[in-house]
C-alpha cells in the first residue's frame, strides 16, 4: 500500500497557508483580505483532516474539529462582511490603507 | 515507489489548489480573484475525499464554494471599489514581507519534511457520516451546543452591524 505520505499533505497546507498570509498582508481590498484569511483557515483544516487519517492515533476527532473550524470561518466571514458594509456606509471605501480612523 | 492512482489524484488536486492561490495573488480584478479561489476550495474538497473524509468534503463544497464565495461576491458588488486592486505598498516593504513569509515556510518545512508516522489502518471511510454524527452528539455535544450559540450571536451581530440606521441619524 503506497499511499500519499503525510508530509505531502502538510506541505500542501503550508504552501496554501503562506499564499493566504501573503495575500492577507499585501492586498488592499478588504474583501480580498477576508478571503485570504479563509484560505489560511482552509490550510489548517487540511492539517486536521490529514492527521485524523495519517496521524499517530487515527480517529474521527480531526474531522469533527474541522467541521467546527468551518463553522467558525463562516461566522467570521459573515461578521467581517457586515463590519465592512457599515464601514463602507460611513467612509465610502473598502481600502484597508484608508481604514485608520481609530489610529489618530 | 510505484505511481498509484491516489498519488496522481493528489498531485492533480494539489496543483489546482496552489494554482488557484497563486492566481488569487497575481490577478488584478477582484471578481476574478474570488473565482480563482473557488477552484482552490473545490480541489481542497477533493483532497478531503482522498483522506476518506466524505462528509467534510461535501460540507466544504457547500459552505466554501457555495456560501462563502457568494457572500464575498455580494460584498464586492455592494461596495464600490476600484476595478483593479493595485498594490500601493512600497517595493521594499513587499520584499521584506516575502522574505519573512519564506523564512516562516522554510522553518515549518524543516519540521515536517521527514515526518514519518507509520500508517495505521483506519475505518474512517466506513459510514463516515454516521461516525461523525455519533461522535458529535455523544463526546462533543457541548462544543456543538456552544457552536450553535456562536452562530446565533454571529447572525444577530451581522444583522445589527449591517442594518441601516437612518432613524438614529435623524434623532441625533
Amino acid at each position: 500500500m503506497t499511499g500519499v505520505p503525510l508530509s505531502a499533505y502538510l506541505v500542501l497546507a503550508l504552501v496554501l497557508f503562506c499564499i493566504g498570509l501573503y495575500g492577507a498582508l499585501t492586498k488592499r481590498n478588504a474583501v480580498i483580505v477576508l478571503i485570504s484569511i479563509e484560505l489560511m483557515l482552509n490550510a489548517a483544516n487540511i492539517n486536521l483532516v490529514a492527521f485524523s487519517k495519517l496521524g499517530v492515533t487515527p480517529s474521527i476527532t480531526g474531522q469533527v474539529f474541522s467541521l467546527f473550524t468551518i463553522t467558525i470561518a463562516a461566522a467570521e466571514a459573515a461578521v467581517g462582511l457586515a463590519i465592512l458594509m457599515s464601514l463602507y456606509r460611513n467612509r465610502k471605501t473598502v481600502n484597508v490603507d484608508e481604514m485608520d480612523i481609530m489610529k489618530h | 515507489m510505484s505511481v498509484s492512482g491516489e498519488l496522481i489524484a493528489f498531485f492533480g488536486l494539489a496543483l489546482v489548489a496552489i494554482l488557484g492561490g497563486v492566481l488569487l495573488i497575481t490577478l488584478t480584478k477582484v471578481v476574478h480573484m474570488v473565482i480563482a479561489l473557488v477552484f482552490t476550495f473545490l480541489s481542497i474538497a477533493g483532497i478531503y475525499l482522498l483522506l476518506s473524509a466524505e462528509f467534510v468534503a461535501i460540507v466544504q463544497i457547500l459552505i466554501y464554494s457555495g456560501a462563502i464565495t457568494i457572500v464575498m461576491l455580494f460584498g464586492i458588488m455592494l461596495t464600490k471599489h476600484r476595478e483593479n486592486d493595485e498594490p500601493a505598498k512600497g517595493g521594499w516593504q513587499r520584499f521584506f514581507l516575502l522574505l519573512a513569509i519564506a523564512g516562516f515556510a522554510v522553518a515549518v518545512y524543516l519540521g515536517i519534511y521527514n515526518l514519518d508516522i507509520p500508517v495505521q489502518p483506519t475505518a474512517l471511510h466506513e459510514e463516515n457520516t454516521k461516525q461523525i454524527g455519533i461522535e458529535l452528539f455523544s463526546k462533543y455535544v457541548i462544543p456543538f451546543e456552544v457552536m450553535s450559540v456562536l452562530l446565533l450571536v454571529a447572525l444577530v451581530g451581522a444583522i445589527v452591524l449591517a442594518k441601516k440606521d437612518d432613524e438614529e441619524g435623524d434623532r441625533s
